[in-house]
């Protein structure tokens, strides 16, 4: 029902868009008002909820040790996994955020008779997560040709490298095939391994639709049903310079491409989206283990009720003298 | 006591209800729930809603305002526990977590998984403390805060054991113990708890220790195994309690005082302490070094753990020395110098006999046992006959809380190689930081549930076998004074033929002390190898 619910949506942006732009004509309310409002959502909602995070202290260090502790020097700390340093904390932060380390040991469990357990290290989900946001990071600077003139040439030669594969023209971007790929790969595993579907909510279909959308909406705009690109940028230049001014005779799909980008922007902030955020607030992750040799203080530490020593003598004092033990007050 | 089937007969079935997981009611029924807090034991240490109740019974006797105080509490909390809010936050639910958690390789059951376990609270805070939640409601994965909710938390916050094993295989270090932790708390603000952590609690606070061992009792029981020693090898040695001006305070979990086989590392304590001379004392009011209110709330962790810093002021020792257990040193590494320190008083540990400092616990001013013995033999300083061990070919489990609340792994192995002849690891991906619970931990470690535990110990007790098949080990040994007590029945159900042993008990077992008599038997009275025929004499 998730499923059903999360793409009817996506198809109803589509619509929208479609009918919009075709029929209505409201291509200054599409091209304009809409992305104005996404940019500012995201914005406004994505600091809003890094300083809601911040907001709240971190009163203990409950770093997860994934490696040997700091003891002795001729036993070998695992500096990357159990940090005990700003700078080795960096580095594991480093590692988490940049190659998803932590996902990267995922195994997968069999359970044959006996019952006899194995595991397995599994390596796709890794694979495709990545393959998925780097492919993603590769076209969102591409775009950025779109928004900035001269175009620097770094953006230049990232495009060169990412179309290397000169099938016909215009040449074939490879972060395209793989961003639909790693998509499609995790939307599959969602619905086929019958425990993921089990877990999963619209909010996890409606994401990898509209990405999925944007993918098909944005190969559709390159490869066949073309628009013209200098009209496209003339209107991102004049939304970026805060005169915004619509160029006649955009195509529709470029418009519909525009609605999810926008959907996606001003979606994020209010969802899971923003582990992209969370990440690097982890506890878990961003602290040292060095609690033994450091003190970190709690902020809001209060001091509660003990039962004292004096409490426990005045209890037992009887029962403690005739043991021999020694008490403090005869 | 509800029957159990034998392990042959249990069937693991991973088939998911046909209804989603919001639309499936936790059930009871006699076997899959903890007795709850008797109202004196709750009330012993004053914490909410003292009352008698059963989980059976329709009407849970929860105070009329429950769902203010639920709300009110997970306000704060997400005040107060940055952890809290991003773990509620950013989950993408990719299941990597999913077949990580024991309890859902044993048991099957979807409400397991560790991501679903904190949806079970996530979902309620989605509804009340997010925007999208209540606008889109159910479509946005929020809802309602019902009487049934609170029992399925109690159901399945009662099923975690706090092992952190999800939280390696998280892209996001989601920390399921934190959310354990935090609904647990939550949960006990109504007066929901259990009998099995309650009763130590409330013994602990006034007694000492989650026995409630009283001080005469404690003294006489450590003296029961100074008799033990010098059966085995002749040599008496003589504990101190209470003594001020020790140099250092020892802190051990008191199951090693009370039940085999801990009783036997504790003798292994003593041993060693003798035969270094070491200047320490026990101490009756400090008498446990476990922390079962970690299991309840964090404000009664440090009421509880509070006595191990107030014991060492008073009588006035240089640092701690904290004996073998699991969740005992989360909370000491994680929690104790936050919440109880400054130890200021005390001096940072050095060892009297090598004068090794210990670096690392240079704040807390509390060495582990184990780091403490590594480096007695590093620096030569202990006699040993590994020999003496080999009538065991052993195996050891890293402890959940020492495994990924602290990274302790290669201190131990150091320590049983230089004891034992024939140590043979388990297979990877279930040692180390990526160690399967004893399936009783944070509490769980009541026979009514048996079976649960059974189920959640699966995945070590398969890995032991593994070893068993492979090298024939008939010896497991840990770090932990639950998993002394748990292990065993553990074993016998899953892997008859395997002992527990705490590491201690093999150094004792290996030690050669000054004065001693010809050792014939291990600390168990166990022929050794080679000694059968002796033994046999003696007979």
């Amino acid at each position: 029902m998730g499923m059903e619910f999360s793409l009817g949506i996506v198809l109803a942006l589509v619509a929208a868009a479609f009918v919009g732009v075709k029929v209505a004509g409201m291509t200054y309310f599409f091209g304009v008002v809409v992305p104005y409002i996404a940019i500012f959502t995201f914005l406004g909602g994505f600091i809003y909820r890094i300083l809601g995070w911040a907001r709240s202290p971190v009163p203990f260090r409950i770093t997860t040790t994934a490696g040997q502790q700091m003891s002795f020097p001729w036993i070998k700390q695992n500096k990357l996994d159990n940090p005990t340093t700003t700078l080795q904390t960096i580095g594991r932060m480093a590692l988490e955020v940049l190659t998803f380390r932590s996902l990267f040991r995922n195994t997968k469990l069999e359970l044959r008779e006996g019952p006899k357990l194995g595991y397995r290290w599994e390596i796709w989900l890794w694979l495709a997560a990545l393959a998925f946001h780097y492919s993603f990071l590769v076209i969102f600077v591409r775009h950025l040709r779109f928004f900035l003139e001269p175009v620097p040439g770094l953006i230049h030669g990232l495009d060169r490298a990412d179309g290397f594969l000169q099938l016909g023209l215009p040449g074939i971007y490879l972060t395209d095939l793989v961003f639909v790929a790693a998509v499609t790969y995790l939307f599959i595993r969602r619905v086929v391994i019958p425990q993921l579907k089990y877990i999963s909510l619209p909010a996890d279909y409606f994401p990898l639709f509209v990405l999925l959308g944007m993918g098909i909406t944005g190969i559709l705009m390159r490869y066949f049903i073309k628009v013209d690109l200098t009209k496209v940028k003339e209107l991102a230049l004049s939304i970026v310079a805060f005169q915004p001014k619509v160029p006649e005779g955009i195509g529709v799909i470029f418009y519909i491409h525009l609605l999810l980008v926008c959907t996606l922007f001003a979606y994020f902030p209010f969802s899971k989206l923003m582990h992209l955020g969370g990440v690097f607030l982890s506890p878990t992750r961003n602290l040292p283990n060095d609690n033994r040799i450091k003190r970190h203080i709690n902020p809001w530490d209060y001091p509660v009720k003990t039962h004292t020593y004096a409490e426990y003598e005045d209890h037992f004092r009887e029962k403690m003298i005739e043991a021999g033990l020694p008490v403090d007050k005869e | 006591m509800a029957a159990i089937p034998k392990a042959k007969d249990l069937v693991i079935d991973y088939t998911l209800p046909k209804t989603p997981w919001w639309d499936t009611p936790a059930v009871f029924r006699p076997g899959n729930f903890a007795y709850p807090g008797k109202a004196k034991n709750v009330e012993a240490v004053g914490m909410p809603n003292p009352r008698e109740w059963s989980p059976l019974d329709e009407d849970w006797k929860l105070p009329s305002n429950w769902k203010e105080i639920i709300f009110d509490g997970m306000r704060e909390r997400l005040d107060k526990f940055r952890s809290l809010k991003i773990f509620m936050d950013i989950c993408v639910r990719c299941g990597a977590c999913a077949d990580k958690c024991h309890f859902y390789i044993g048991s099957g059951d979807p409400k397991n998984m560790p991501v679903l376990r904190a949806e079970l609270l996530r979902s309620v805070y989605r509804k009340d403390f997010t925007l999208a939640g209540k606008i889109m409601g159910k479509m946005a994965g929020a809802r309602e805060l019902t009487e049934d909710v609170v029992k399925e938390w109690f159901m399945y916050f009662f099923q975690c054991t706090e092992c952190r094993r999800c939280s390696v295989f998280c892209p996001y270090g989601i920390d399921t113990a934190e959310i354990t932790i935090i609904g647990r708390e939550l949960l006990n603000l109504l007066g929901l708890n259990i009998d099995w952590i309650m009763g130590p609690v409330a013994n602990c606070y006034h007694n000492g220790n989650h026995l409630g061992i009283q001080p005469h009792a404690f003294k006489d029981m450590i003296e029961f195994f100074v008799d033990e020693i010098e059966a085995v090898n002749g040599v008496r040695v003589e504990p101190t309690f209470n003594r001020k001006g020790a140099e250092i305070l020892f802190i051990t979990p008191s199951g090693d005082v009370f039940a085999d086989p801990g009783t036997y590392t504790l003798m292994g304590y003593l041993m060693l302490f003798h035969e270094i001379g070491l200047d320490y004392t026990w101490s009756t009011y400090a008498s446990e070094g476990g922390n079962f209110g970690f299991f309840t709330s964090h404000e009664m962790m440090k009421r509880l753990n509070s006595k191990m810093y107030a014991e060492a002021k008073r009588l006035g020792v240089k640092w701690i020395l904290g004996g073998e257990c699991g969740h005992m040193w989360r909370v000491i590494n994680q929690y104790m110098d936050t919440m109880t320190g400054p130890a200021d008083f005390l001096e940072e540990p050095v060892s009297p006999i090598t004068g090794t400092k210990f670096e690392n616990a240079r704040s807390t001013k509390m060495v582990h046992i184990v780091e403490f013995t590594a480096d007695l033999i590093k620096n030569g300083k202990l006699k040993l006959d590994p020999s003496r061990n080999d009538h065991l070919r052993v195996t050891y489990h890293d402890s959940c809380n020492t495994s990924r609340g602290m990274g302790f792994f290669e201190e131990p192995r150091y320590v049983i190689k230089s004891v034992c002849n024939n140590f043979f690891e388990m297979p990877a991906g279930t040692t180390r930081e990526q160690t399967f619970c004893c399936g009783s931990g944070s509490g769980l470690n009541t026979d009514e549930i048996m079976e649960l535990r059974m189920r959640g110990g699966l995945p070590r007790a398969n890995a032991v076998k593994w070893t068993q098949e492979k090298f024939d080990t008939n010896m497991l040994a840990c770090i932990c004074a639950i998993d002394r007590a748990v292990l065993p029945p553990l074993m016998n159900y899953w892997v008859p033929g395997v002992g527990v042993t705490g590491v201690h008990e093999l150094v004792g077992n290996a030690l050669v002390m000054e004065g001693e008599t010809e050792r014939t038997t291990d600390l168990r009275g166990e022929p050794l190898a080679g000694m059968e025929e002796a033994e046999n004499e003696d007979l």
